[in-house]
């Protein structure tokens, strides 16, 4: 396959098209606008598919619930305001064990903030805004080629193991243009056999999808349930990757477009001899738990780098178990660094612990 | 190799679409890439913008704080850009629009009067891709046969003769400049 120029949000349309998708429900919100701009011309073109712009991010939520219900493979998009408002509907997907996709092109908050990128929805993402025992298989993409990768291996997981999967980007990844390979499209037919999904009850028994159970045993049983599934995500899904870990002396722990700008820094600063390695979780839940605290018997100094006030760094510390030492950089609101003044900031941290 | 460049004009002059060439010719030339066009709540007549990275290593952050290279096509963008390119970089000035000089004597200034060339065009416009011809002659980021090649593929779909005025207009800039 040729690569193609696109820009993000673009890419995050084709590839769902090209997953299979054939639904989507949402509402405007900058800078993910160019998704359901995609989407509305399209999907009408494609075979079956349905594209509506709801009256507010509830009700595109919860038309997400409806489609999947029907056994299609369904998207919805947003930024931070509007994913907030969908938390009650992610909480029904949970419950009711249905596969879907949900985009968080993410800005600066909190409330309505502003729309430059930033990357402050990372806890409302992996502990869940919503309420109930939950969690959700979240990708933290850092390039137009993982947001195509990632939303269509989304869709794939969110089949397999019948629950949401988020995509949380950011404003940047959403409006930059980079060259991809897209995903190969898989026709409607190959799609995997769904024997839960409520197509009409002729001929077959009559099946039930409801999230409202009454009977305390019984809904343990289904949080149980639920949390089995979960375990075997935390098992077989985790995934990140590293950059110049091998001799590091100290690890930079970044995730999506900062892991980005951090690979430029560590980059330079290899030039210069500074030892410095990148751990970047691609799945922010699951976490990379075990890659962190494997890499914590070699390593004992950590930096944590993200557009927030620090957030995964919790995760993090989790991850470490006390094994090693942790310096934070922050920055929120959506101003981005250049790799030039992570650098600086990075050099100063290992020249002061005398790692140097 | 990693150079950056940022287009400025008012909204409507093509500057996303210069951009949008560029990375395109830059990619179909085995580099690099990325394209950053700038969005958010700006003010109707003044500066869109739009920043390319061409390199022939991975690009860490399409974001430009010292660009090599701009793009100005009108007198806001110059107000607004003139101090962030770098030292020793290249300014294009559309000259029919922008009156003021930039105040630095540390760079190197291109002017093309559009609003003249594109006068001995068919169709009086395309003044943003006669900009882009004078830009790639004096970068040499991409070759002018790369980027007809993309000129092709972006305009033949709706009209041939959109491809040849702009293919047109691509010559006069990249003439234009010695």
């Amino acid at each position: 396959m040729p690569k193609v120029l696109m820009r993000g949000n673009h890419v995050v349309g084709e590839a769902a098209i090209r997953a299979g998708c054939r639904y989507y429900f949402g509402y405007p919100i900058t800078p993910q606008n160019e998704i359901p701009e995609y989407m509305s011309e399209k999907l009408p073109e494609a075979e079956g598919g349905v594209f509506i712009q709801a009256e507010s991010e509830i009700a595109s939520v919860h038309m997400v619930i409806g489609a999947s219900m029907a056994g299609g493979r369904v998207m919805t998009s947003s930024s931070g305001p509007g994913i907030s408002l969908k938390q009650e509907g992610i909480s029904f997907l949970c419950a009711l064990e249905l596969p879907a996709v949900i985009v968080n092109m993410s800005r600066g908050g909190p409330g309505l903030g502003n729309i430059a990128p930033s990357q402050s929805d990372y806890f409302q993402a992996t502990r869940g805004g919503g309420h109930g025992d939950y969690r959700t298989i979240v990708f933290g993409p850092n390039s137009c080629q993982e947001l195509a990768d990632l939303t269509y291996e989304g869709f794939n997981l969110a089949d397999k193991y019948r629950t949401p999967v988020l995509v949380l980007g950011d404003g940047m990844l959403g409006q930059m243009m980079e060259p991809v390979e897209l995903p190969q499209e898989i026709p409607l037919k190959k799609l995997p056999a769904k024997d839960w999904a409520l197509t009409g009850a002729k001929g077959r028994a009559s099946r039930f999808i409801r999230s409202l159970i009454l009977d305390p045993i019984k809904e343990e049983e289904h949080n149980w349930k639920l949390m089995r599934k979960y375990e075997k995500i935390t098992r077989e899904e985790v995934r990140w990757e590293t950059y110049f870990a091998d001799d590091a002396k100290m690890m930079v722990i970044a995730f999506g477009i900062a892991a980005r700008i951090a690979k430029g820094a560590i980059k330079r600063l290899r030039e210069e001899g500074v030892k410095v390695g990148l751990l970047r979780p691609i799945t922010l839940w699951p976490f990379p738990f075990k890659a962190i605290k494997e890499i914590s018997k070699k390593v004992k100094h950590f930096f944590v780098f993200e557009m927030n006030m620090g957030q995964m760094l919790e995760d993090v510390k989790l991850g470490l178990e006390g094994n090693g030492e942790v310096h934070f950089y922050g920055r929120p609101g959506g101003v981005i660094l250049t790799p030039l003044e992570i650098a600086r900031v990075i050099s100063s941290q290992y020249y002061q612990k005398r790692l140097g | 190799m990693l150079i950056k460049t940022i287009f400025s004009g008012f909204g409507g002059q093509g500057v996303i679409m210069m951009g949008y060439l560029l990375a395109t010719a830059g990619m179909i030339e085995g580099k690099n890439v990325t394209c950053l066009p700038s969005y958010g709540a700006e003010v109707r007549g003044g500066t869109a913008n739009c920043t390319v990275v061409v390199s022939s290593e991975e690009i860490a952050s399409p974001v430009a704080s010292e660009p090599e290279y701009a793009v100005l096509m009108n007198n806001p963008s110059l107000i607004r850009f003139q101090n962030q390119v770098q030292s020793g970089g290249t300014v294009f000035l559309n000259s029919s629009l922008i009156e003021d000089r930039p105040i630095r004597g540390d760079l190197v200034i291109y002017e093309v009067p559009l609003n003249d060339l594109i006068k001995q065009l068919s169709e009086n416009r395309g003044a943003n891709v006669v900009m882009l011809g004078a830009f790639i002659k004096k970068s040499g980021l991409v070759t002018p046969e790369t980027m007809i090649r993309v000129l092709k593929d972006t305009f033949s779909g709706k009209n041939p003769a959109v491809f040849k005025s702009n293919r047109s207009a691509l010559m006069l800039g990249y003439e234009y400049l010695k």
